[in-house]
């Protein structure tokens, strides 16, 4: 620590190159961590478990063609039959949407009827009662719905059922203390109660985006299945029957009836399928800057190894000098590595303010939200290591600079 | 002289090779995600029809009550049948078009394939002049089939290859919906990019398959995608026509500026005419954007794109200030060289183009190579699953820009070094020797 008036006399004759790894040491901490930022933004997420069970999961979309919406009942109960004894089929049951689809119902629910502000927000899935059964969700309390408390209701039309299924995430927000149970709700803004009989451990929304990420798991299974002409089917499987049955199932639905369109994008979709899709852009744009990173830290090593090298080559003499007169190896080194921290310190400085300078920047041009210090922190931290980590070639190299260089001329 | 200097500069270079490497490979990985994002920014935000763009424009009115209102509030993004029908009859533009998405289930008479939903675009007749759409076979339907709601289609190139395999398919009938039409036309390829016309179901969606007149599709209640935006008593599914709710798009064509300065105007003054029979509450508060202005208002770009771009500004600049800190050193480095040569006789202004060469050199096999990171990249995006991942190709003016950056940049980055360098005092370089 002694050195430190030495080098920075020495650093005042390398100005520009000083200041140039300074500003780059601060432009990689500025990017890596707001990088870093949007990588642990997007990936949150990627990992969160829809309460289903995904393997052995078939999801198939239907749309009818030219059937009356009165028609699609019996032609919808028709399906459902001729699912349920296909050998190898497990369960199946009907429904408007499902976790990670993409497109749902959302809603406000409360849990008096006279409450002008929604307490939560929640999506709405219109099933049956294979559904728990089809989705592999786990009844954490409560009861299934019976099979006589299934109809069939236009959309339209729809307004409130006696009871429900929430999961226990929207359960614990209404009743926070745990007895939602047998209680009421309030959906839509709707005046009928309906009733709390059964409480499933997870269940998502069909969206994954940031606007649904306070709603995520807040979940209301409706004892109704919606007549008109779109629905899609879940089919839970048999172990290793997936794949036989991803072509199976449409050619005995087109069998049973041929006026529908099951559609050839998206129309036949595994649930690992459906994950994958769903998550596609976010995982993307994760890699984009994750490979970017490391790009970034490893051209900021390269600069620093090769600029580094140059002032080893340059100063050789020097080093013989100080080597001749006392000089050990480790003090040769250990001057290189202070140099080292003496600048990346001075790029850190600058490279934090602009870190939450750029992320100021981002929040109020993209939907980001405000960096966490940490990231700062730690971006911080990782720079300098690197720093003294590319320095420790060249230092090394330095301090085998024998001390009879001093005597030689050039 | 020049060809000396290359010389030089190859011979300099390839004494060092790892280090000319690093500096090549830093503006190459710097160049090459530039482009790439770039590419993208640069197709996605694109004038859709040019030329032409400036004489199309979007009229916005606003029809709600006065619940919620708030001074100085935007109008609506989309028009109520009601205003729509007025506007489209009083003609007052040079030609003028009400619209909205929607998807037809197509039943084709052969057994072979399958009953599918095609996307379909209910409009009226001056929706193909008006925005250049061009027409393979037959003719576009005419106003008064618009009146007299009939069951006429045109369909998109692609539709007519799959169901007529490509051959003249006019006169021919299609059903949809369980009704028959008769197609009166078919479209040559053609693609909006953005597609400004309907921003609702994607920006950058593909255009439609099936183009029907707006008052049959409405007539036989087909389905419809899009958005639709409601007050007082709300949306009524059978009622479209006279509910409070906007649903349709509608573009007018005003060939100069006083025209449109013309129709605003009108706007107004059916804005207060509206008023004054009850219909409208609020006061007159009309937008007429065109193209390129309507584009801007809905921010179509997707954020990830622009952040990406900008990400790789931050990347490119970083990559330059390591080469930047490279070739100082490398060029101090070689003071006494270059004071040997200040000694000889060359002027300093000579010696500063010699390294500029030498910088130039790195520069451009940075660029060429950045060009083809930059098509690896943009192969990656189109790999992508998002809808205007087929878009990403490189274009000739990006092709050019990116040459120009990667050889600009990388002169910049010599200049300060090659000043620096320059610099040199011939004799204190010679006695140090």
């Amino acid at each position: 620590m002694l050195q430190i008036k030495p080098i920075l006399a020495a650093l005042k004759r390398h100005k520009a190159g000083t200041v140039l790894i300074a500003l780059q040491i601060a432009l990689t901490l500025a990017i890596v961590c707001n990088a870093l930022f949007i990588i642990q933004q997007r990936t949150e997420h990627l990992s969160r478990p829809t309460g289903m069970t995904e393997t052995n999961l078939l999801t198939v979309a239907n749309r009818w063609v030219g059937a009356d919406d009165k028609a699609t009942p019996s032609l919808g109960k028709t399906d459902l039959e001729a699912l349920r004894r296909m050998p190898g089929v497990v369960d199946a049951t009907l429904t408007n949407s499902y976790p990670l689809r993409g497109g749902g119902w959302s809603t406000s629910v409360n849990t008096t009827p006279e409450a002008k502000k929604e307490m939560a927000h929640t999506t709405l899935y219109f099933t049956d009662d294979h559904a728990l059964a089809a989705m592999g969700a786990k009844l954490v309390a409560g009861r299934n719905f019976r099979p006589s408390e299934i109809e069939w209701v236009d959309a339209k039309e729809f307004q409130t059922t006696p009871v429900v299924i929430v999961t226990k995430a929207l359960a614990d927000k209404l009743y926070p203390d745990g007895s939602a149970l047998g209680k009421v709700l309030y959906h839509s803004g709707h005046t009928k109660p309906s009733t709390i009989i059964g409480i499933v451990e997870r269940l998502q929304v069909p969206w994954t985006g940031t606007w649904a990420s306070n709603f995520a798991e807040n979940t209301i299974l409706i004892p109704r299945l919606l007549t008109g002409n779109f629905g899609s089917y879940l089919v839970r499987t048999q172990p290793g029957q997936l794949e036989r049955l991803t072509k199976a199932v449409p050619k005995l639905l087109i069998q049973t009836n041929r006026m529908r369109v099951i559609p050839e994008e998206r129309g036949v979709r595994t649930f690992a399928q459906v994950r994958e899709q769903a998550y596609k852009s976010d995982r993307g744009m994760a890699i984009l800057m994750g490979v970017v990173c490391a790009v970034l830290l490893a051209i900021t090593a390269a600069g620093i190894v090769g600029l580094t090298s140059f002032w080893v080559g340059q100063r050789r003499k020097q080093i013989g000098v100080r080597r001749a007169l006392g000089a050990t190896k480790h003090d040769i080194l250990s001057y290189f590595l202070t140099e080292n921290l003496l600048i990346g310190a001075g790029g850190v400085i600058v490279g934090a303010a602009l870190a939450i300078g750029m992320n100021l920047w981002l929040v109020s041009h993209f939907e980001m939200e405000r960096l966490s210090l940490l990231y700062v922190a730690a971006g911080v931290i990782a720079l300098l290591l690197l720093g003294q980590g590319a320095v420790l070639a060249p230092a090394m190299k330095a301090s085998r600079v024998p001390p009879v260089e001093a005597t030689r001329s050039v | 002289m020049f060809g000396y200097y290359l010389d030089l500069a190859l011979r300099s270079l390839r004494r060092n090779k790892a280090l000319t490497a690093l500096m090549v490979l830093a503006i190459a990985l710097g160049i090459g995600a530039c482009m790439t994002t770039l590419t993208v920014l640069h197709v996605l935000s694109g004038d859709p029809l040019p030329g032409k763009s400036a004489q199309l424009y979007y009229p916005q009115l606003d029809p709600r009550d006065m619940d919620g209102y708030q001074p100085g509030e935007d109008p609506p993004v989309q028009v109520t049948w009601t205003d729509g029908m007025n506007l489209l009859r009083a003609g007052r533009a040079d030609r003028q078009a009400l619209m909205t998405g929607g998807a037809v289930p197509l039943q084709p008479a052969q057994s072979s394939i399958e009953p599918f939903f095609e996307n379909a675009r209910y409009t009226s007749a001056d929706f193909f002049p008006m925005f250049e759409v061009p027409i393979l076979y037959g003719r576009p339907w005419t106003a008064a089939d618009d009146e007299a709601h009939a069951r006429v289609a045109l369909i998109s190139r692609k539709l007519n290859d799959k169901l007529f395999q490509g051959r003249d398919s006019t006169g021919e009938t299609l059903r949809m919906n369980d009704v028959a039409f008769r197609i009166v036309g078919v479209l040559d390829s053609w693609r909006m990019t953005p597609h400004f016309y309907d921003l609702n179901n994607g920006s950058y969606a593909e255009d439609e398959g099936v183009y029907l007149p707006l008052t049959t599709a409405y007539e036989l209640k087909l389905g419809r995608n899009g958005s639709t935006d409601c007050w007082g008593k709300g949306s009524d599914p059978d009622h479209m026509d006279t509910a409070p709710c906007v649903w349709l798009q509608y573009w007018v064509q005003l060939d100069t500026p006083a025209k449109a300065a013309a129709y605003k105007q009108f706007l107004i003054h059916y804005s207060q005419e509206q008023k004054a029979l009850g219909r409208f509450q609020r006061p007159p508060n009309v937008r007429l954007p065109d193209v390129m202005g309507w584009l801007d208002y809905n921010k179509v770009v997707p954020g990830d794109v622009r952040l990406q771009a900008w990400l790789a500004l931050g990347f490119l600049l970083v990559c330059l200030v390591n080469t930047v800190g490279l070739m100082l050193a490398k060029f101090l480095r070689r003071s006494a060289e270059l004071g040997v040569r200040r000694a000889l006789g060359a002027s300093r202004r000579e010696v500063f183009m010699q390294l500029l060469v030498e910088s130039g050199v790195i520069g451009l096999t940075g660029g060429i190579a950045g060009l083809l990171l930059s098509l690896v990249g943009l192969w990656l995006v189109r790999k992508q699953p998002s809808d205007y991942a087929a878009l990403a190709h490189l274009d000739l003016p990006m092709l050019l820009a990116t040459f120009l950056l990667a050889v600009g940049a990388s002169l910049l980055a010599g200049l300060l070094p090659a000043w620096r360098a320059c610099q040199v005092t011939p004799a204190l370089q010679l006695k140090s020797n």
